[in-house]
């Protein structure tokens, strides 16, 4: 039996009555892939500063990413497809996050977890960037000094509509991004 | 306000200060130096009798400064007050440990254009990263120096950050080729023996570092041959920060030094903000404030030990150790909202007051606690794989840990009992039964067992002090530094004004200068604060004690297999936000 719809919304059961063999189901083959996606979310932890404390917290058993399909943390940016920045990111500091960036296999995605990683934070300062959107572009900002877990794990969620919804993350290829010395 | 007047400069000596006036006299500086009295003795020295001075005050039986604590420097430009007779001064805390006495020195640096005083790296070799850092933040030069290089700011940067007339907002565009590696790590092939070595960069982005420093290694196969650090990463311009607010509006800044445990920070910082106010607080803000010190302390440790322990593959523990931060995270967030960057403390007593049912809950917690510990200590201590692992790794003797100006946890690791609680009691900590542990080794196993130990003691200082907790009120009877209450800020004229003056300006410690250090989970956390009676202060000085001990690790780490580094990394327990600042 053939389930049809134009806005398909995956996991689709079985009808009743199915054995299971022979059975198949019908939908668009992105939306397929963005809910695989959106359900096995690999982060990077960018964790920089205060922030990673309570991405810590987070990733501990009280709080439990994994609840969420989002515990597998990669240190490699290569395995990874969700940067999480959690804390400051320094002028110094900038050029390394702009690689490991560069790094992620596309499709990838970007938390800016908390104010620093924001907007720079009530370090408005020399040595300080001014939000990562400066570096990289960011799909979901979470606000707080530092936000707290349940606020992350609303950004995972957030973010995960996003990524059901087929949105795409704002070009990363852009002129803006580019980490070129202004002449 | 309430003060004694502040703490500034005296001829008539203390009998401390007056001992040290004749040993200074009968060193090869002689007159050269001039000895004052402020909250410790004070000598004032030039530069060219400077590095005799450090010699002297080192081997001098009756001085005996062997640990170097601290080296700063100070701008007076825009100082108001008695005028000083120069723009730039080089500020040196030192400590005996034989005496058990604090002295400072301060370099006063004639030449404003040029400011430079001799390098004391070969006399205290902890003086290194000090002495960049003055560098870089001041543009002080130390000739003498091995290798003076800017260590927080970026390599692409121009100006001193630290400089009254630099810019606060004033950013310098930084890219990847602009990074200045050590000239040694350029030569790629280098032969050693047989075997041809190669150069990797650990960090800055690395799962093992725990925080974003960056080590470049020489490698030999896989024995280090050679090893530097980078840092800086995190440098988020705290005391500039905290030179642009008032003292009240620091508070929040304190807490992102050491983010682990950030109650310890505040309380430090407004320690010394107390002291120049002559101000004393109620028992029970006090005792608050050595509760949820302590609480910190097991929090931070816990996480230590934790990360130590997932390093070298052990990652149950770390589950273990994380249910108590959560659980104490209940505690704090009980007390003022927030979990990590509590913001708890002010100058003359806290925020607010502590939640009716804080005993009991506190009580809960320490029955809970040593059951996570017995939990930990039951699958490390003795198991074979992490002896093997950490016995013998990293070893740090007595006289290194010294003269690398190591404090806490790695100097006690080291056979060294000097603990601050001890040694300079603050927050009635001599009234309390507790121990201060002490490892033989030096090594990481004795670290991690030092800290075991240091968070059992904490729990029995915790067990103490809950039933010591009386009724009253937290903050000090004097609203020129605390707010009126809300309700009487809105019907009573004087309080209207008091409420008005501290929103706007806050306190105004009176002309003078102090420091105070507390024993922070990583060590002796000093705060050096320089005030000119304005709302904001002069020079807002920290001493970070992981700065310190982060200093010493390419020594620690030669000889040793790349896999040992990540060892000996996390028992140094490093946070970067208080190393970079």
């Amino acid at each position: 039996m053939a389930l049809f719809s134009k806005k398909s919304t995956l996991p689709a059961h079985p009808p009743a009555g199915a054995t299971g063999e022979g059975d198949f189901l019908v939908t668009k083959l992105e939306e397929m892939v963005s809910w695989a996606r959106k359900n096995s979310l690999w982060p990077f932890p960018f964790a920089t500063a205060c922030c990673g404390i309570e991405f810590m917290s987070v990733a501990a058993p009280h709080y439990d990413i994994s609840r969420f399909g989002s515990e597998v943390m990669r240190f490699s940016p290569r395995q990874a497809d969700l940067l999480i920045v959690a804390g400051t990111v320094t002028d110094k500091m900038a050029p390394v996050l702009r690689k490991i960036y560069d790094q992620m296999p596309e499709p990838k995605w970007v938390i800016s977890m908390g104010v620093c990683a924001s907007s720079g934070g009530f370090y408005r300062a020399y040595h300080v960037t001014q939000g990562i959107d400066e570096i990289v572009p960011v799909d979901v900002y979470v606000p707080g000094c530092p936000p707290t877990p349940e606020e992350l794990i609303y950004a995972i969620l957030e973010l995960q509509k996003k990524i059901a919804s087929g949105e795409k993350s704002r070009d990363s290829r852009s002129a803006r991004f580019a980490a070129e010395r202004p002449a | 306000m309430t003060s004694t007047g502040g703490i500034v400069e005296t001829d008539v000596l203390s009998p401390a200060a007056e001992k040290l006036r004749e040993r200074v006299e009968a060193s090869p500086v002689g007159a050269r130096a001039r000895v004052v009295d402020l909250d410790m003795p004070t000598i004032e020295v030039g530069p060219s009798d400077w590095l005799a001075l450090a010699n002297y005050l080192r081997d001098d039986p009756g001085c005996q400064y062997d640990l170097f604590l601290d080296l700063c420097g100070v701008d007076n430009l825009s100082r108001r007050g008695p005028r000083k007779a120069s723009r730039f001064e080089a500020v040196v805390h030192l400590h005996s440990l034989s005496r058990n006495e604090h002295a400072r020195v301060r370099v006063v640096l004639p030449d404003e254009k040029k400011p430079s005083l001799p390098s004391v790296e070969s006399v205290w070799p902890a003086a290194d990263w000090f002495e960049r850092e003055a560098y870089d933040l001041y543009g002080f030069d130390f000739p003498g120096h091995p290798n003076l290089h800017r260590i927080l700011c970026h390599d692409a940067f121009v100006g001193h950050a630290l400089r009254k007339d630099y810019a606060p907002g004033q950013r310098w565009f930084f890219a990847e080729e602009d990074l200045r590696f050590p000239e040694w790590a350029k030569d790629t092939d280098v032969k050693v023996g047989h075997f041809e070595t190669q150069t990797i960069s650990i960090g800055p982005s690395h799962p093992a570092t725990h925080g974003i420093i960056h080590l470049v290694a020489r490698l030999d196969g896989e024995k280090i041959v050679r090893a530097e650090t980078m840092i800086g990463y995190l440098h988020r311009c705290f005391e500039k920060m905290a030179e642009k607010h008032h003292w009240n509006q620091v508070v929040p800044y304190t807490d992102r030094l050491n983010y682990v445990s950030a109650m310890i920070n505040g309380v430090g910082y407004v320690r010394t903000v107390e002291k120049m106010l002559g101000l004393e607080i109620p028992d029970r803000g006090r005792l608050v404030r050595t509760i949820l010190s302590e609480f910190s302390r097991i929090m931070d440790h816990c996480v230590c030990i934790g990360a130590n322990l997932v390093d070298i593959g052990a990652l149950t523990n770390f589950t273990y150790l994380y249910q108590n931060r959560e659980n104490i995270y209940d505690l704090i967030e009980a007390c003022c909202g927030a979990r990590l960057t509590v913001s708890y403390v002010r100058v003359g007593g806290l925020a607010i007051d502590i939640p009716d049912d804080f005993a009991a809950r506190c009580r809960k917690l320490l029955e809970t606690i040593p059951a996570f510990l017995d939990d930990v200590e039951k699958l490390v201590n003795n198991n074979r794989i992490v002896r093997n692992r950490l016995s013998g790794t990293g070893v740090v003797t007595r006289e290194q840990a010294v003269a690398w100006g190591m404090t806490g946890p790695m100097l006690r690791a080291s056979g060294v009992a000097y603990d601050v609680r001890k040694d300079f009691p603050y927050l009635d900590y001599e009234t309390y039964d507790f121990d201060v542990p002490v490892g033989t080794n030096g090594d990481v196993y004795d670290r991690f067992l030092v800290r075991m130990e240091e968070l059992r003691q904490s729990t029995r200082i915790l067990a103490q002090a809950i039933k010591r907790l009386p009724d009253g009120p937290v903050n000090v009877d004097d609203h020129r530094v605390i707010l009126p209450p809300k309700s009487k800020a809105t019907s009573d004229m004087e309080s209207m004004i008091h409420h008005f003056k501290v929103v706007m300006e806050g306190p105004r410690p009176p002309i003078g200068e102090s420091y105070l250090a507390v024993e922070s989970p990583k060590g002796e956390k000093g705060y050096y604060m320089v005030s000119d009676g304005t709302a904001k202060p002069v020079r807002w000085r920290i001493r970070p004690p992981s700065f310190v001990n982060l200093a010493a690790i390419p020594k620690m780490v030669e000889g040793h297999l790349l896999s040992d580094v990540i060892a000996i990394n996390a028992s140094i327990d490093i946070v970067m936000g208080e190393i970079d600042r």
